[in-house]
């Protein structure tokens, strides 16, 4: 919104953009079958860490929610994937999310600081003990089996998911909309008075990236075949989305994008090769990210090209 | 009709009335003065005419509807816009998105970007900002910080602008321009209610002045008035 105007950066960003996603749409054409599910895990991981950004980034609500939604959208699958089609069941289960959402962002957005924080990590655990709860009271089971979709369909889901995620958080961000939920988060009474509604606002955008968690649950069930509470409403999911947003960098619109797949590619590698090791060095990249870059990775770039700069200027004629 | 009037306003912060029973009313094209010494209640009721605070009792009307209880966005797109006593510009956005922003939603209709942006710079022109538009908020000093933020609550189109203490903390040059620039808010037929304690400053802009202490009204008038008051002087110079 500040910088108008069609810059030869931005043209270059969306040609970019454009061949990577018709690679990745194209993957399954060349791919083996291990890359397309690992592909599929990481625009998994995208999606959480981007929908999580879309809202905690500029207004500074550290939200904990993401297992609540991701899990909502885990049993939209389980209990519609028999009746309806398969397209139906996700976009339920986006309908589902942004509903819930929407009920919890309008009670306790109010909430402040570590209060916001705290009952968010508590609406995972209620949900999924309420659900533990009906499932043995009046299933009189504990898990459930979801039909299964073959990978490459799961694949191509998740891919639209995330581009219509990428479509929505890169049209807020540079709408009226997206400058008002940064002044949220920079001073929130102040922008209430120049006039923005805040609790709606922030209510609405909570709302709408809660969609896209619950389309990617919803999905990746598919992939499981058999679900319980506790794979449903894990709280890992949460974290991870916020880990992977903040390792990417909050700063700028990729950040969570390159945090998400780096940190998921990371993971997959560490424990196929390293399966003793593989949680020690993932803590100790993660440490040293957030000691010697608090920006994210995102952080890097300025750094690099400093010393770019100073190496070039160290080298004279070079 | 008056612009802006309240009646019998009363606020506690626990036992203690921050603000009691206190009467005010402005009219179009005043400018008033709101004076009294510290803890008197004069920032406490600047938040309870802006909807940061709901009063106890009593009424607040502006342009004849009442505004006790309605939130402060609510109050600002009818046409109340504040500054505050400590500068609240959101520092890490440049000096023109502070006041887009406040274009954008300041007002009861719809504006486009494109005509909040024009408004944007003849308030950074108006102000004398438009040399720093692009630098975040944060990194301007106090001075240019006091004057943007005069220039985002200009953006919602007031009708009457409240300024806590605009002039605190500014060297004799910086009051003297600041005294300027509140004759020239006058000029575009805004009202205005300031909390001052620059005495100079507020006898030289105003044309009433309102006296609190201890949450009370004990004067009003005129500068002079004021100035020659046995009972402020009592309270100011503790006789």
């Amino acid at each position: 919104m500040r910088t108008r105007g069609v810059s030869l950066k931005k043209i270059a960003g969306a040609v970019l953009l454009g061949v990577g996603v018709a690679l990745l749409a194209s993957l399954t054409l060349y791919a083996s079958t291990y890359t397309v599910i690992l592909v599929t895990s990481i625009l998994m991981y995208v999606i959480l860490a981007m929908s999580w950004a879309m809202f905690s980034g500029p207004t500074g609500y550290i939200s904990l929610a993401p297992a609540a939604f991701f899990g909502m959208g885990i049993y939209t699958a389980a209990v519609l994937g028999l009746k309806l089609p398969l397209g139906m069941v996700i976009l339920i289960a986006g309908l589902g999310s942004f509903c819930l959402a929407l009920l919890v962002g309008a009670l306790t957005l109010r909430l402040k600081g570590i209060y916001f924080v705290i009952f968010t990590v508590g609406l995972v655990e209620l949900i999924k003990n309420l659900v533990l709860w009906y499932e043995v009271t009046f299933t009189g089971t504990r898990g459930r089996f979801v039909i299964p979709a073959d990978n490459n369909t799961i694949y191509h889901i998740m891919l639209a998911i995330l581009v219509a995620l990428l479509l929505t958080a890169y049209l807020i961000r540079r709408s009226r909309f997206g400058l008002a939920l940064q002044s949220i988060g920079e001073d929130e009474l102040a922008a209430a008075h120049v006039g923005v509604n805040v609790n709606p606002l922030k209510t609405i955008v909570f709302a709408v990236s809660a969609i896209f968690m619950g389309a990617a649950g919803a999905i990746m069930a598919t992939r499981w075949s058999y679900i319980d509470p506790y794979i449903a409403f894990n709280p890992l999911v949460s974290f991870m989305a916020v880990l992977m947003a903040i390792f990417g960098g909050l700063g700028q619109f990729y950040g969570p994008i390159l945090g998400a797949v780096i940190m998921a590619y990371l993971e997959e590698m560490l424990i196929t090769r390293f399966p003793y090791h593989y949680m020690l060095i993932f803590g100790l990249v993660l440490v040293a990210t957030i000691v010697y870059l608090p920006g994210g990775l995102v952080g890097l770039a300025p750094k690099l090209r400093n010393w770019m700069a100073r190496v070039r200027r160290a080298t004279p004629g070079g | 009709m008056q612009l802006l009037e309240g009646s019998g306003v009363t606020r506690h912060f626990g036992g203690l009335a921050a603000v009691s029973d206190v009467d005010f009313a402005l009219g179009r094209g005043e400018v008033v003065g709101l004076i009294g010494p510290n803890g008197a209640g004069k920032t406490t009721l600047f938040n309870l005419i802006s909807g940061v605070l709901v009063p106890e009792s009593g009424t607040i009307r502006l342009q004849g509807e009442s505004i006790g209880g309605l939130k402060p966005q609510a109050i600002c797109r009818r046409g109340l816009a504040r500054t505050f006593q400590s500068v609240r510009v959101f520092p890490h956005l440049p000096a023109d998105a502070n006041i887009q922003l406040a274009a954008l939603f300041g007002r009861p209709g719809w504006i486009s970007v494109g005509e909040a942006e024009r408004e944007t710079a003849e308030l950074l022109e108006f102000v004398g900002l438009t040399g720093v538009r692009a630098v975040p908020a944060k990194d301007l000093k106090l001075p240019v910080q006091k004057r943007l933020e005069v220039a985002r609550a200009l953006a919602t189109k007031p009708q009457l602008l409240l300024l806590d203490e605009l002039m605190a903390g500014l060297n004799p040059t910086e009051v003297a321009e600041a005294m300027e620039l509140v004759t020239r808010i006058r000029g575009r037929g805004v009202t205005l209610f300031l909390i001052e304690h620059v005495m100079k400053a507020i006898m030289g802009v105003c044309d009433r002045i309102i006296v609190l202490h201890h949450g009370k009204k004990i004067a009003e008038g005129t500068p002079q008035e004021i100035a020659t008051s046995r009972t402020v002087i009592d309270v100011y110079l503790g006789e």
